[in-house]
């Protein structure tokens, strides 16, 4: 059901049934590693170029999230998923071996937002029984594509952040009534495109910030809640730069948030001695976190309600070398247990 | 390319922003990039002087098999995975010497092996250094130019 | 000897410092800094000033890419002087060849052998 202006009531409960989370090297030496399901010990993955590891990535969460199931791909109505590569080729490619009619999204690091919010529409309307949805993205690869090549000596500014070697899948299922201590969607509210026109493609927290305080925003206008409403929000990479920015912006706006309840999924996955400058970003950072810690720490009773916020930066390497600013995007979705 | 002009929202959150922007610690490092900058250079001259002494080279022609075995080191230091970690820490120390011209070759080759030899590699091996080996040359080209145009109407040439 | 060394260090130093504070203040990328020094180097040439500055500071003033510059310049117009103005074109890569031979070939070895570590 629409919601005000731009959200979706989700009354039928679609269920988070199962998850997988997948990660690389960095990430088995941070600070949410015990809740990967699967950890590499390299880039590589056992294949021949950084796109094929990060299908791997993947791949292997999609299965991970079936087998906890005990459901098989012919179970799933949909795949919908999308990474950072050119023409979102590693998703695709993992689409094509899944078999499973697919839905390609590109948000950025938005994505996993913005596939659980589909997927609960989906679900909501019994449009599916169930639905694969993730988001991955893996180091080496975007680095090579965004940035310069990986070995390449170049310093990156304390701005910059880390780009999650990482995939998570969430299989959400129709809600029966028999899935016990499994949380469940219940809103979302669909982000616009909002761009203040910051240039640096160093400093993606700044520039992601003001999304995601629209989409707050947005979200709390459209269902008429406040921020005490929700044990935790949670954005997906804003880092350290990104978080207090958007803290600022919304006391501005009137919205006072406590800080104690208030996190970023970039600064919840590494160590404080890794060095990532401003924090961890890339479609990987929200997934992996969101679809193995936090849903974990929902399960242990942590958090009853929380609302995730995935900030996305939709521009390309091409773009910034023409001098255009960054345009960004937040997607909104709460989940209850 | 001109900037585009900023609405006052926009102008706003540019100062709310700044506030939060971490700061780069710009004297750190220069400090880092003098000293990492210095030492290769050094490392330069102590090459030279080898070549000069040992193997006959002049003070003229030292420098060719000064830079190439500066390259061939950096070879080593890109491909072991040190250079872009000596990067991180000098900055432009490491970038300016003629190590960081063979870096940013040689990284660009090994990082595009992936997609072959011929399309892979030699089709991006140029993505870092093209910009310089472009304007070297064509900086060159304009200003002997200019410099054999003067001499020749002063009659010099 | 010993004062080829020192100075080695310190102008070597100082030009890295000029690139970092385009790194730094300016807030130019790699690609850009390096360019401008280049372009630096060539116009220094040109102006009569990079030998002198050469033959002072050795290595600090050979190793730093704006050598690059003047190295091309100064092939040129060695060729400028014995073939007129085509000298321009064919003398450029004379002194310099070195470099570039060295990074493109090493590249190519590199990619043979190494891989990537991210």
């Amino acid at each position: 059901m629409l919601k005000g202006k731009q959200s979706w009531l989700f009354d039928n409960h679609p269920v988070i049934q199962s998850t997988g989370v997948a990660g690389g090297p960095f990430e088995g030496n941070g600070n949410l590693a015990k809740d990967f399901d699967i950890l590499h010990e390299d880039l590589w993955m056992g294949k021949t170029s950084y796109e094929q590891a990060h299908r791997v990535l993947l791949e292997e969460a999609t299965e991970t999230a079936l087998k906890k199931s005990g459901l098989s791909a012919e179970d799933a109505q949909f795949f919908i998923a999308g990474d950072l590569i050119n023409q979102i080729t590693p998703t695709s490619f993992a689409a094509r071996d899944l078999k499973v009619p697919y839905f390609g999204l590109f948000g950025a690091c938005s994505t996993s937002m913005e596939g659980l919010a589909m997927s609960s529409f989906i679900i909501n309307y019994k449009g599916a029984k169930n639905i694969l949805t993730g988001a991955s993205s893996h180091n080496a690869a975007v680095e090579k594509q965004f940035r310069y090549p990986t070995e390449y000596g170049g310093q990156k500014p304390p701005t910059a952040q880390w780009t999650v070697t990482g995939a998570g899948v969430a299989l959400l299922t129709e809600n029966d009534g028999t899935h016990e201590n499994c949380p469940y969607t219940t809103s979302a509210t669909i982000g616009r495109v909002m761009d203040m026109g910051l240039i640096d493609p160093f400093n993606m927290g700044g520039a992601m910030a003001p999304a995601a305080a629209d989409t707050i925003c947005a979200h709390f206008n459209d269902l008429g809640v406040d921020a005490s409403h929700y044990d935790l929000i949670v954005t997906g990479d804003l880092g350290k730069i990104g978080r207090d920015s958007v803290l600022a912006l919304l006391e501005e706006k009137g919205i006072h948030i406590d800080k104690n309840k208030f996190n970023d999924c970039g600064l919840l996955i590494y160590k404080a001695d890794q060095p990532v400058q401003s924090g961890a970003s890339g479609p990987g950072c929200s997934a992996t976190v969101l679809y193995g810690h936090l849903l974990n720490e929902m399960k242990r009773g942590v958090y009853k309600r929380i609302l995730v916020v995935a900030t996305g930066a939709l521009l390309s390497p091409l773009t910034v070398q023409q001098g255009e600013s960054i345009p960004c995007i937040a997607h909104a979705v709460s989940i209850e247990i | 390319m001109a900037k585009k002009k900023k609405t006052p929202q926009q102008k706003q959150y540019e100062q709310l922003e700044k506030k939060y922007e971490t700061k780069r610690p710009v004297v750190k490092n220069c400090i880092k990039a003098f000293f990492v900058g210095g030492f290769i250079c050094m490392l330069g001259q102590l090459l030279s002087f080898m070549y000069i002494y040992f193997f006959h080279f002049t003070e003229q022609t030292s420098g060719n098999p000064t830079s190439a075995t500066i390259i061939f080191l950096s070879m080593l230091l890109t491909g072991f995975g040190i250079y872009d970690r000596l990067g991180q820490f000098a900055g432009a120390g490491s970038a300016v010497p003629v190590s960081g011209f063979g870096n940013s070759i040689i990284s660009a080759a090994i990082e595009h092996r992936t997609e072959g030899f011929v399309l892979g590699v030699g089709g991006n091996i140029f993505k870092l250094a093209g910009s310089v080996i472009l304007f070297g040359v064509f900086a060159a080209f304009v200003v002997a130019l200019i410099k054999t145009l003067i001499l020749m109407a002063r009659g010099v040439m | 000897m010993l004062p080829m060394f020192f100075w080695a260090f310190v102008i070597g130093g100082l030009i890295c410092v000029i690139g970092q504070l385009m790194f730094d203040v300016a807030k130019r990328t790699p690609a850009h800094t390096l360019t401008t020094l280049v372009v630096a180097g060539a116009i220094l040439d040109g102006l009569g000033l990079y030998e002198p500055f050469a033959d002072f500071a050795g290595a600090g003033a050979t190793i730093p890419i704006t050598s690059f510059g003047n190295a091309l310049v100064h092939g040129a117009m060695q060729e400028a002087e014995t073939h007129g103005l085509i000298g321009v074109l064919t003398g450029m890569f004379e002194v310099t060849s070195s470099g570039i031979s060295a990074a493109i070939v090493f590249g190519f070895i590199g990619a043979l052998i190494f891989k990537p570590k991210g």
